[in-house]
């Protein structure tokens, strides 16, 4: 079955199953690999893109159900021209030497850009709200957290 | 390439090193406009090197060899032969060479390694072991490699060389400030005859080592979602394939009906392979609905049918020797009179551990395509020689035609090392099937709970007498664990526990190991025997130490004294400094410590928890760690920071159940790990030593699990006998920061 996209600002024309989750139309046919697969559950936030602006796992999402709503992955979200929340966090987690094994890490980014355009300045329970949706199996939670406090600092004295 | 054929030398060489050391022979040309230095191998192995590299091109290094290369516009890259799964060993060992090269850290790139016994040895991840392995190897190439160009600055200068210094890759002569980079040296470098026996620097002298500018090199492709992974590979015309397991370890395929599978658009062919049914696909999404539509049976009579609860039960028997002469203990401890009965009133205590999945983000994926007899193939491989052998001998061809081209992997934690690379075997026999098309083998992470390779179930009986000082003075140990590996003793179950310090005042000693031997697949999981024996040991002594009405940093001071354990003495000290032990907290919370030693490292944690209905809640733990001279102290940190993490996920929860032979879990919702919201405030310190580095990927993880049962042990009075603490709770998503 057809559809057609608007992902990272692009119309993309798609024939899928129905069901068919997001996240593997992204990756298979548009080849935006960026999101990963983790659980294919909802469990571990690996796949994490934003639908109209907020974060969901792009796992369990049937690509049936997006319909006309804009879709922005980790490489639109990073990319160039990034939002002033993306740069700000990609800046922290590099200084702060976040990822290990990385591969949580797009999710990672795109829960904590929502979390920023909502609360600019996040309290740590409100860290644990956005967040504990991500799982990192390296464990990287501490540097995490202290990336999403300097990339807040940061936005907020306009160093972004 | 010169090539240094003084066979005398050699063969004094061979007999002065025990026929481990590599000689460093190094040539001086430029190869496409860069200079490469390196050990080049007259190694000890150089004939199974042949064999392991059969087939192959002559591995072509250049005149500087296999591990530096420096371009002409300064960038010098560093070529890393281990596997870089998160542990930052990349910047590790890159930062080893640089230091002795003085070269700029920010011009130095990281080049993944060809896979080539040849030119690298036995490529192999594991134990911790990169750093301590490469250490002495990498100084001296980066030394080489400096002296080349001090010789061609002091010759092009009509200098003498000891004018001459290196600082962040410009070479200078300071008295008539002339200066050059490595750059403009480069082809009178490559002319120079390098030096065997470098001058290293001493420590003191180091400028990059130990300091905070020796940062991991992938930080930025990592937060952008630009790192490539195995589950990344797209390749033209690439099939992506999922496979139907046996439900039961050792279960063979009855039959199958692939007509309906078969139907599913974007499915491409169906057919049996040796690990059960085999769905190839266009894209991921057809693959897993066809496998979805197969209909499989399955011969239950050869499988493993045991439960997880019938194997403690066998394991406890076992230790208790009531199951005598089923399978015999090995003795791998013994000191004094074991014959004789312990005397009455000993501690006794018994501790059971479960089976453990790894569950890195990235489950099990690899890319192969088979032209003929040649393979290329795209994999996180931790064990780049076996897994290029195995490869060639699943694509009936020699090693030497496989390009194994070994990608980051999104976590492993020794999943990947499964000796029989299980997943990599796979994905050849389903791709030598496929003539020419690249295949994707892809595991959901249903596949990669259920289909094994777990740290082993294990149990632990122990009975210590203490003297009328309260320290232990006859102990028995008796450990029961499948063996990860054929031969060698089951060492891997007894490391840590082999050679304590707290038998030290003990006149009697007897540790045995059983080891029986079970269908259910087990490998080496992050840290190893030490996930379950630190545990063991470090829970037992503060036992013991309340028994002995002592303080338990107080009780494991005066046997590290009197053991002569220096080092763990040094991490106590440091830990206790740094927590406040012995300082009041606040009602309802305790502190817990552990100390222990993994792969040479030494690490001290004590971790501050309160009990809420019987849960555990940890907010901070303050590490100390010693493992020799520090290379990169925030990648140390880091890796503390991540071993506790992991270490508490299996503590508070990690637990894989079998009941009639199958695996109970099946994701992250039953198979629960730590969260942002659990864990907890980390500080690592490290302390100044000289001693050679040793590797800290795995020992900051199996600390934890013990400070934590200590703090528990303090706040209740009860002791652990058995992990996960949590054992069957499946939310943690409880708000657990105050």
């Amino acid at each position: 079955m057809q559809f057609e996209l608007t992902v990272n600002g692009e119309r993309r024309r798609v024939d899928e199953d129905p069901q068919t989750p997001l996240l593997w139309v992204l990756r298979d046919s548009l080849h935006l690999t960026g999101s990963k697969y983790g659980c294919g559950k909802a469990q571990c936030g690996a796949c994490t893109v934003h639908l109209e602006g907020r974060p969901v796992r792009s796992c369990s999402v049937p690509v049936a159900s997006v319909g006309s709503r804009r879709i922005e992955t980790i490489e639109a979200a990073t990319g160039s021209p990034a939002g002033p929340e993306a740069r700000a966090l990609t800046r922290a987690w590099v200084d702060g030497n976040v990822p290990q094994c990385g591969f949580c890490q797009s999710g990672q980014i795109m829960s904590a850009i929502a979390l920023l355009r909502e609360r600019p300045n996040p309290s740590d329970q409100d860290i644990d709200r956005a967040m504990s949706g991500n799982i990192c199996r390296c464990a990287t939670y501490s540097r995490i957290r202290a990336g999403i406090h300097t990339a807040a600092a940061s936005l907020r004295s306009g160093a972004a | 390439m010169k090539q240094d054929d003084d066979g005398e030398t050699v063969a004094d060489d061979k007999r002065a090193s025990g026929l481990t050391r590599r000689r460093l022979l190094i040539g001086g040309a430029l190869a496409g406009g860069a200079l490469l230095v390196g050990y080049v191998a007259t190694h000890p192995m150089e004939t199974a090197g042949a064999l392991l590299s059969a087939g192959g091109r002559d591995f072509e290094p250049g005149p500087f060899g296999p591990y530096i290369r420096i371009e002409s516009d300064g960038r010098v890259g560093i070529v890393n032969p281990q596997q870089e799964m998160g542990q930052g060993i990349h910047a590790g060992l890159a930062a080893i060479v640089a230091e002795e090269l003085d070269a700029d850290w920010d011009k130095v790139e990281i080049l993944p390694a060809p896979v080539d016994f040849s030119a690298y040895g036995p490529q192999l991840t594991g134990g911790s072991q990169g750093i301590a392995t490469h250490w002495d190897k990498l100084r001296r190439t980066g030394a080489a490699a400096r002296t080349m160009f001090v010789a061609a600055a002091a010759s092009r200068w009509g200098v003498g060389q000891g004018e001459i210094s290196v600082s962040n890759g410009v070479v200078s002569h300071p008295s008539s400030a002339r200066r050059a980079t490595f750059g403009d040296l480069l082809a009178d470098a490559a002319r120079q005859t390098p030096p065997q026996e470098p001058t290293l620097k001493r420590p003191e002298q180091f400028t990059l080592i130990g300091t905070p500018r020796v940062q991991r090199k992938d930080s930025l492709p990592k937060s952008t979602g630009a790192q490539t992974y195995t589950q990344d590979v797209q390749l033209p015309d690439m099939l992506v394939a999922v496979v139907a397991h046996s439900p039961r370890f050792g279960g063979k395929l009855a039959r199958f009906d692939d007509r309906d599978a078969r139907r599913v658009t974007g499915v491409v062919d169906v057919f049996a392979i040796e690990t059960g049914v085999a769905v190839l696909a266009r894209n991921t999404a057809a693959a897993l609905k066809g496998r979805d539509a197969l209909r499989v049976e399955w011969e239950k009579a050869e499988a493993e049918h045991r439960s997880s609860a019938e194997i403690s039960t066998w394991y406890a028997e076992l230790a208790a020797g009531e199951a005598q002469g089923e399978v015999e203990p090995l003795v791998f401890e013994s000191r004094g009179n074991a014959e004789a009965p312990q005397h009455r009133g000993a501690f006794e205590t018994t501790i059971d551990f479960p089976y453990l999945a790894h569950a890195p983000m990235e489950t099990l994926d690899c890319v192969a395509q088979v032209d003929g007899t040649r393979v290329t193939m795209w994999s996180g491989a931790h064990h780049a020689t076996a897994d290029r052998v195995l490869a060639a001998f699943n694509a009936r061809t020699l090693p030497g035609r496989v390009d194994l081209n070994v990608l980051m992997a999104g976590g492993s934690f020794g999943r990947r090392g499964a000796l029989s690379s299980d997943y990599l075997v796979e994905c050849m026999r389903i791709a030598r099937r496929v003539e020419s098309r690249p295949v994707k083998l892809f595991w959901t992470r249903e596949d990669e709970m259920a289909a094994g390779y777990y740290r082993p179930l294990a149990h632990h009986r122990v009975a210590v007498a203490l003297d009328d000082d309260g320290f232990p003075a006859d102990w028995r140990h008796h450990i029961v664990s499948q063996s990860l590996l054929p031969v060698g003793g089951n060492a891997e179950a007894c490391e840590g526990v082999a050679g304590s310090p707290y038998f030290t005042t003990a006149s009697t000693v007897d540790c045995r190991v059983t080891s029986p031997d079970l269908g259910i697949p087990v490998t080496f999981w992050r840290s190893v025997g030490h996930s379950h024996t630190a545990m063991t040991m470090e829970h037992v002594v503060d036992q013991l130490a309340a028994r002995a009405g002592r303080d338990p940093a107080d009780y494991r001071r005066e046997l590290y004294r009197r053991a002569g354990a220096d080092r763990r003495l040094g991490v106590l000290e440091e830990a206790c400094a740094k927590s406040g032990w012995g300082t009041p907290l606040e009602d309802g919370w305790a502190r817990g410590l552990a100390v222990h030693e993994c792969f040479g490292s030494f690490v001290a944690q004590v971790a501050e928890v309160r009990l809420t209905e019987g849960r555990p809640i940890v907010r901070r733990v303050v590490a100390a760690v010693d493992c020799g001279i520090a290379i990169s102290p925030d990648q140390i940190a880091a890796q503390v920071e991540g071993g506790i993490g992991f270490g508490l996920s299996a503590a508070l929860y990690g637990c894989i159940t079998i009941n009639d032979g199958q695996v109970q879990q099946s994701n992250f919702d039953d198979y629960p790990v730590v969260r942002m919201n659990e864990m907890p405030a980390i500080e690592t310190h490290i302390l100044p030593s000289a001693e050679l580095p040793t590797g800290m990927g795995e020992p900051g993880v199996a600390p934890i699990a013990p400070a934590v049962a200590n703090a528990m042990f303090a706040l209740s009075g009860r002791p652990v006998r058995s992990l996960p603490l949590l054992r069957g709770t499946t939310a943690n998503l409880l708000p657990a920061i105050d």
